[in-house]
C-alpha cells in the first residue's frame, strides 16, 4: 500500500516494464553487432551460430513489446510524456530488431567469405564499423538517458558512414575490374558494407525518436537538424 | 442471442457465480438469464450503454435487489457453495459478507473512526478496534492522511477521501467480495486516479465487481470485462481482449463509440 504514492503508480511501474524490455532488446543487439563485426576484422566465421540464437531472442522481444504497447495504448490512455514515451519504445523496438538481422546479415556474409579467395583487408571498413557502432552505442545511451543533444549527434554522425559506405564501394569496384578472381570476396563485402550502413541508418531514426520523446517534435528528414544549436546539453 | 465467454476460473475458482439470473421490475425485464462467474481476487467490470442493466446485476450479487419495491429475481447466484436466494439465507449476513461501495460517498454523519468503527461494533467485533480501524483505513489508502483526526467528522474530509473512507468501513468488516457501483463518479480526475490504484491493490486481498459507465475506468483497472446491452450479457472475457480485439461485433461497436 502506499497511500501517498503518485495516482497511476500501477501504470508507471507498466511502462518501467516495457522499458526494462527494449533496453533487455539493446544490449542483445549491440552484442551481435560487436560479434558480428568482431568475425568480420577477425576473418572468424565461428560466431555465425551465437548471433543467430541472439537474434531469435530478440525477434521474440519485439513480438512482446508490439503486444503490451497495443495493451497500453488502448487500457491505460497514457498521455504527454507517457504517450510519447510508448510511440517510441514501438519505434525504436522494431528499428533494433532490423538492426539484429542486418547484424545476422553481416555474419553470413562472413562465413561465406571464408570459402572465397580473399582480398586485401580495406581500413575503410574498420572506420565504418568503429563509426557505426558509436552511432548505435551513442543512441542508445541518448534514449536511455533521454538526452536529445546526444540524438542530434549521432544524425549528423550519419553523413560520414554514408561516404564511407560509397568509398568502399568505389574501391570494391575497382577491385573487380582489376582481377574477377575478387568478385565473390568483392560482393559479399558490398553487402556487408551496406548493412553497415542500413544500421547506421537505423540508429538515425532511434535517435530522432530521442529528440521527439525529449521535445515531442519530430527532426525527421532533417526537418529541424538546423536548430542543433539551441540545444547543446 | 449467443454469449461469447471466455473466462475461465484459476485453482482459486469463483468467488461468485451467476446462473441463469434474469431481473424484472413489475413486467419489464432488465436482466435476461445472465449467466458468468466472478474469478477468485480479480477485478471484474461490467460495462454498457445506461439502462443495459449493469447496476441492476450488481445490485443482484447482495440482494440489494430486496430493497426495491416490485424487483423480482429469478436463477441462482452462488456464493459459499450456496445460493444467495435461498429463503434460508440472511439478506444482512449476505451483505455483510458482500460489501457494497456507491456512486456518491455516504459517510455517517459521525467521526472518521466511528464511520470505520460502525460495522465491526455492531457484528460485536472482539479484537483490538483501534488496529482494525487503522488496517482498514491503511488498505483504503487514506490512514497517512486521517490518521491525526480521526475524531473529527467525516463531512470534514473532501468527496475523494469520503469514498474511501467509505471503501475502508467496507473493508472493516472483512467482507470476502466487494461491489462497487461507479465509485469514481462524482470526483475528480485525481480523486478518480487514487481510487482506481486503490482498486488494483485491494485485488491482493479481495475480489472485486465495479459497475461502470467509464469505458476507460474499466480498461485501466479490470482484469475481466463483461459487456451487457438491453439486459444481457454480450461477451464476457479478457479486459485486454475485450478492449483491443472483442470477439462480438455488438462490443466492438460500443468500445470504439459506435453506439451507446
Amino acid at each position: 500500500m502506499s497511500p501517498d504514492g503518485a495516482p497511476r503508480r500501477h501504470f508507471h511501474d507498466e511502462l518501467d516494464m516495457l522499458q526494462e524490455k527494449l533496453l533487455e532488446m539493446a544490449s542483445l543487439v549491440e552484442h551481435a553487432l560487436a560479434e558480428a563485426t568482431a568475425a568480420l576484422l577477425d576473418g572468424d566465421p565461428s560466431k555465425g551460430e551465437t548471433i543467430r540464437l541472439g537474434d531469435e531472442r530478440v525477434d521474440e522481444l519485439e513480438i512482446e513489446i508490439d503486444e503490451r504497447v497495443i495493451e497500453l495504448l488502448a487500457l491505460q490512455q497514457p498521455m504527454a510524456k507517457d504517450l510519447r514515451q510508448i510511440i517510441a519504445t514501438n519505434k525504436v523496438s522494431n528499428d533494433l530488431e532490423r538492426m539484429a538481422d542486418h547484424a545476422v546479415n553481416i555474419a553470413r556474409a562472413v562465413t561465406r567469405l571464408h570459402d572465397v579467395p580473399p582480398i586485401p583487408k580495406m581500413r575503410e571498413f574498420e572506420d565504418m564499423i568503429e563509426i557505426t557502432r558509436g552511432m548505435v552505442s551513442d543512441a542508445l545511451a541518448a534514449y536511455v538517458s533521454r538526452n536529445a543533444g546526444t540524438a542530434r549527434m549521432v544524425c549528423m554522425t550519419d553523413d560520414r558512414v554514408d561516404d564511407l559506405k560509397r568509398t568502399i564501394f568505389r574501391i570494391l569496384v575497382t577491385l573487380m575490374l582489376e582481377d574477377e578472381k575478387r568478385i565473390a570476396a568483392a560482393l559479399e563485402l558490398l553487402l556487408i558494407s551496406q548493412n553497415l550502413e542500413r544500421i547506421a541508418d537505423l540508429a538515425t531514426n532511434i535517435s530522432e525518436d530521442v529528440v521527439f520523446l525529449v521535445e515531442g517534435r519530430s527532426i525527421k528528414h532533417g526537418t529541424r537538424l538546423g536548430e542543433f544549436e539551441d540545444y547543446n546539453s | 442471442m449467443a454469449t461469447t465467454y471466455d473466462v475461465r476460473l484459476g485453482p482459486e475458482g469463483a468467488a461468485l457465480e451467476a446462473k441463469n439470473v434474469s431481473v424484472f421490475y413489475g413486467d419489464k425485464q432488465a436482466i435476461d438469464t445472465v449467466s458468468l462467474a466472478v474469478p477468485k481476487k480479480q477485478v471484474v467490470a461490467l460495462i454498457g450503454p445506461s439502462g443495459c442493466g449493469k447496476s441492476t446485476l450488481l445490485r443482484c450479487f447482495n440482494r440489494m435487489n430486496d430493497l426495491v419495491k416490485g424487483a423480482r429475481v429469478e436463477g441462482d447466484v452462488e456464493f459459499r457453495g450456496q445460493n444467495l436466494y435461498d429463503p434460508n439465507i440472511d439478506p444482512v449476513e449476505v451483505r455483510r459478507r458482500i460489501g457494497m461501495v456507491f456512486q456518491k460517498p455516504n459517510p455517517f454523519p459521525k467521526s472518521i473512526y466511528d464511520n470505520v468503527a460502525f460495522g465491526p461494533r455492531i457484528n460485536r467485533f472482539e479484537g483490538n478496534l483501534d488496529d482494525l480501524v487503522e488496517t482498514s483505513l491503511r488498505q483504503a489508502a487514506l490512514w497517512d492522511e486521517v490518521n491525526d483526526r480521526l475524531g473529527e467528522s467525516a463531512y470534514a474530509l473532501s468527496g475523494g477521501q469520503q469514498q474511501r473512507l467509505c471503501i475502508a468501513r467496507t473493508l472493516a468488516v472483512k467482507p470476502e467480495l466487494v461491489l462497487m457501483d461507479e465509485p469514481a463518479s462524482a470526483l475528480d480526475p485525481i480523486a478518480t486516479q487514487r481510487i482506481e490504484e486503490l482498486i488494483y491493490e485491494l485485488k491482493e486481498e479481495y475480489t472485486i465487481v465495479i459497475v461502470t459507465h467509464n469505458m476507460q475506468q474499466a480498461a485501466r483497472i479490470s482484469d475481466y470485462t463483461a459487456f451487457l446491452y438491453m439486459g444481457k450479457l454480450i461477451e464476457y472475457g479478457p479486459t485486454d481482449t475485450i478492449f483491443t480485439n472483442p470477439r462480438e461485433e455488438r462490443t466492438e461497436a460500443y468500445v470504439t463509440g459506435r453506439f451507446g
